[in-house]
């Protein structure tokens, strides 16, 4: 090898060995975000959280799509063709598959393949937020676990970590599926994962998540667990409920009502 | 050195012309896979990951393997090693730039794939499979191609390369560690939420590279006249067999833990594997095929008369390299998302796409490898004549 070519090799190199050692560095430096004097009626301190009844749910939700039809389509949710490439960010399924360690033989008769509304926890401990190698996903200040669809790489690490199953890659191109699209909200790409943000872009508005407004039969509730005068608060300290999954520490915020 | 990778006789060119063609067409399917999504694959919302991740999981091992050549050579002066430590080194190099390669390729939006850089995350264990892998494929190509340019030039090689050769060794363990953390680490998939997953992946490891060592010390043998040294594929058996003994006995830790304790959410997913769930049966067959050919390589290796015969050991090592394959590089990943967190048996099969991809990827690796062993050969060759 002759010494110009050597030299060449050396310095692109260095300079490859150079540019990583900096990704590194900042990644330690990181973290500074969020050092703006915040907005008076910003949402800092407030904590998120949503009350499910099932009790109620064997009726109200027998048959009945509302909260479901709302969310996806305020938030263009893509009605995929396949099961396999399904995006969904609420949905039903049985009592036994929301809480498979709280299920047994003598389980009440009424309460067996009892619909259970499932969606994001919005985990206090979200382990999601954990995995993701971008923070293309995090917990945001007022407990929401919301997404960054332009930042996500869809190396669905955050789809294997979550205990709940309540993640969805886009397998396909999602504008294709869409029936109408909600001008004010984004569609995605392909390629990107997407979850149920909590309708932070309602609750900007002073709006409550659309499932919730869609919900007639008072399964969902809604509300601040800082502000005792909530719903959500009069529920927590009514009822005994329960989480999805207590046990591997993180901290669901959605609660259910038995 | 590198122009020697350009001279080479007529089946050097066919084999070269044959990689290039399957990388060719494993290209145009990825192409495809980018324009239409990952819905080409097998791969669903219930199991999200599929052959790409497993092959990476799989290649590691592969890569983290030269340790097994470079710890008895530079720490215990295995003299035996000499000739071939140059070959596990370039093989990691091959490995880790086809574990690259299958993470691209399972990426939802490549073009992104800088965002790991510009938005470095180090609670995440892919930013640290992703230091960490670099800093050992950048080790293997300057250590083994330094220490071949000294040989070449019959000079000793430079002082600065000894620490580096040192550090590689800690760092061979580190990449199979925080590649077992990236599974291990997940608190709702009861069958990776192991602490024995970064020691069963480096045994299954440690015996997978050498068998694959040795074979390839048979092709090239074969094929280009050169010969690794009856002491030295020895030597290797040797690892394999330890690695191999090591691996099954990790994975009946794992059964008795499991099937002792009984939580159905570890349980579950060895019940999928072994016995099937319902109709769900996809992986059972491979999963049986995987334990008792990893049991015939273990006692074909345990018993020094197979073990001493050259053509039982390469039999051992294909059998040591299919049940790892299988176990590592496909039923791990696979068998972790079934039952799904919500119970559901969703299975999956490697679309037509995906294994054109995967297969490309493989060819991608054996044409570096191929080059790379060229040019160690041929350097050996010329100072041996």
């Amino acid at each position: 090898m002759d010494e110009s070519r050597r030299r060449f090799l050396k310095i692109i190199g260095l300079s490859t060995l150079g540019l990583s050692g900096t990704a590194v560095v900042e990644a330690f430096a990181a973290d500074k975000a969020d050092r703006y004097l915040s907005y008076e009626q910003a949402f800092a301190g407030k904590k998120w959280a949503m009350v499910i009844d099932l009790s109620k749910a064997a009726q109200a939700c027998d048959g009945c799509r509302n909260c479901i039809d709302a969310c996806h389509r305020i938030h263009n949710v893509p009605d995929m063709d396949l099961p396999k490439n399904e995006v969904k960010w609420i949905w039903k399924d049985n009592f036994e598959h929301a809480f498979p360690a709280q299920t047994h033989h003598y389980l009440e008769q009424n309460y067996q393949g009892r619909p259970s509304i499932v969606l994001c926890n919005h985990c206090d401990n979200p382990p999601c937020v954990r995995v993701c190698p971008t923070k293309a996903t995090f917990k945001r200040a007022d407990g929401i676990v919301a997404m960054d669809y332009h930042r996500c790489i869809g190396c669905r690490y955050c789809m294997s970590a979550c205990p709940y199953g309540s993640r969805s890659l886009n397998w396909r191109d999602p504008r294709e599926f869409l029936n109408e699209t909600n001008k004010e909200f984004p569609t995605r790409t392909r390629g990107v994962v997407e979850k149920c943000n909590f309708c932070v872009e309602r609750l900007a508005q002073g709006l409550m998540p659309a499932c919730v407004a869609a919900c007639k039969e008072g399964v969902l509730s809604f509300g601040d667990l800082n502000d005792p005068a909530s719903d959500v608060s009069a529920l927590l300290s009514k009822h005994h409920t329960i989480r999805r999954k207590p046990h591997l520490g993180t901290q669901p915020r959605i609660y259910y009502i038995v | 050195m590198l122009e020697k990778a350009l001279k080479g006789s007529k089946g050097y060119a066919f084999w070269i012309v044959a990689l290039l063609a399957i990388i060719v067409i494993g290209g145009i399917f990825y192409l495809q896979q980018l324009s239409y999504g990952l819905g080409l694959t097998g791969m669903s919302r219930d199991v999200s990951w599929g052959l790409y991740i497993a092959q990476f999981t799989f290649l590691v091992g592969i890569a983290a393997s030269a340790v097994m050549l470079v710890l008895p050579y530079y720490l215990h002066d295995h003299k035996a090693f000499g000739r071939i430590t140059i070959l596990g080194e370039f093989l990691a190099v091959a490995a880790i730039i086809m574990c690259i390669s299958f993470v691209i390729v399972d990426l939802g939006r490549p073009d992104r794939v800088f965002n790991l850089l510009l938005h470095p995350t180090p609670n995440s264990i892919l930013f640290w499979d992703m230091v960490v892998l670099s800093g050992y494929f950048l080790l293997n190509i300057v250590i083994g191609w330094v220490v071949l340019n000294a040989e070449r030039n019959e000079v000793p090689p430079p002082g600065w390369v000894k620490p580096l050769i040192y550090l590689s060794i800690p760092w061979a363990v580190s990449i199979h560690t925080v590649t077992a953390f990236l599974i291990s680490g997940m608190a709702g998939r009861g069958f990776w939420n192991t602490a024995i997953m970064a020691p069963r992946f480096l045994a299954s490891a440690f015996a997978s590279g050498p068998a694959l060592l040795i074979l390839f010390a048979y092709v090239i043998r074969r094929f280009a006249g050169f010969d690794a040294g009856r002491q030295a594929i020895q030597s290797l058996a040797k690892i394999v067999t330890y690695a191999m003994v090591i691996s099954l006995f990790f994975l009946g830790c794992e059964f008795f833990t499991v099937f002792y304790t009984q939580i159905p959410d570890h349980m579950n997913h060895f019940i999928y594997l072994y016995r099937g769930i319902g109709d769900g049966s996809n992986l059972v067959p491979f999963a049986w095929l995987s334990g008792i050919t990893g049991i015939l390589a273990t006692i074909l290796l345990l018993v020094p008369k197979t073990r001493n015969n050259p053509k039982i050991l390469g039999a051992a090592c294909i059998l040591v390299f299919l049940s790892l394959w299988i176990e590592k590089g496909f039923a791990l990943i696979i068998a972790g998302f079934i039952p799904s967190p919500m119970k559901k048996i969703m299975e999956y099969a490697p679309s037509g796409v995906e294994i054109m991809i995967t297969l490309g990827v493989w060819a991608l690796g054996l044409l570096i490898l191929t080059l790379l062993y060229k040019i160690a050969i041929s350097v050996k060759q010329e100072l041996e004549l």
